[in-house]
């Protein structure tokens, strides 16, 4: 490293972060006071707001997997999927709330990616809390223009002739991406096949995990 | 428009206006002309929600743009698609004439 920025890094040889010792903004002052007041009318208790960001915290892409597996299974479902994404993953018992649930599939000449350029809406029930490059700027608007850069920059290589499909996520509908299934998983079970399922993977931005021959 | 939806495959233009507020048009497809993937069910208009105003239904479409459409000659592969959902009264249908 070099000699002359020995001071910025620490012991570990990361940089130090600022300290976040900015004002509150007017919506942070705003949301603490209505919790306060909520937890002084009894309305609700610090017990059930922890309870509530716990369950948001435990939200993975697990369900997401067990969706994509159940498809890869079973061809029916993958048609209910396709066609009524919300009623097909209540099926499962993932319930994805008022917002609709579209399914899109992978095959061996398209691929989809899925971004939301004018925020970050993710289907959180499925896949749990969205990673943060997911929201960030450059995501957001590089993935509609230059797809197959960012692909690759996430080590996607596609075959030649692949066409790109990206779903803009920018209203009332949340996406999910069934990739396809890997070669050489004809004997696997559903459980063993969802461990191949990657967040990633159902986010466009990855394939399934392979299996060696 | 008149109340029946359009059907899948019918040619569209996005509305190139500008309004300000909280819009879910995005930008970069105003003025461009596509088709519809879907059409997906009626929602309250967020333009509205957003301001708590009594808000109206509108139709809620997928449509479908070709990268060519959206970027030109920048676009990585020309026949790349790009869908988004956009709010009828963003949507103006074209004419067969105008759907060169």
């Amino acid at each position: 490293m070099p000699h002359d920025h020995h001071d910025h890094l620490s012991p570990s040889g990361h940089p130090y972060r600022a300290d976040d010792d900015t004002a509150l903004s007017y919506w942070q002052s705003m949301e603490i006071a209505v919790r306060e007041l909520l937890l002084e009318k009894s309305i609700t208790t610090p017990a059930e707001i922890a309870a509530q960001i716990d369950a948001m915290d435990a939200r993975s892409p697990a369900n997401g997997a067990a969706l994509v597996a159940r498809a890869w299974c079973d061809p029916d479902f993958k048609e209910r999927l396709l066609k009524d994404g919300s009623a097909a993953s209540r099926e499962l018992g993932f319930d994805v709330g008022p917002m609709l649930l579209i399914a899109v599939e992978n095959t061996a000449n398209i691929h989809n990616i899925i971004v939301c350029t004018l925020c970050s809406c993710y289907p959180r029930n499925l896949l749990g809390l969205p990673p943060d490059w997911y929201k960030s700027r450059a995501y957001r608007s590089r993935t509609v223009k230059e797809p197959r850069k960012v692909l690759s920059e996430f080590g996607v290589a596609l075959p030649e002739g692949t066409h790109i499909r990206v779903h803009d996520s920018t209203a009332d509908m949340r996406y999910v991406v069934i990739p396809a299934r890997p070669n050489g998983t004809d004997k696997m079970s559903e459980s063993e096949l969802a461990k191949l399922v990657t967040r990633d993977s159902m986010i466009g931005t990855g394939l399934p995990k392979t299996v060696s021959a | 428009m008149g109340n029946d939806p359009l059907k899948t495959g019918a040619r569209v233009r996005i509305r190139a206006l500008m309004p300000p507020g909280h819009v879910r048009a995005p930008a970069y497809l105003r003025g461009k002309s596509g088709s519809i993937e879907r059409a997906i069910a009626p929602f309250k208009n967020p333009e509205q929600l957003a301001y708590d105003l009594p808000a109206q239904e509108h139709m809620l479409y997928r449509v479908r743009f070709r990268a060519a459409e959206l970027w030109g000659a920048e676009a990585e592969h020309p026949d790349d698609m790009i869908e988004a959902e956009i709010y009828a009264h963003w949507i103006e249908a074209m004419e067969q004439s105008d759907a060169a």
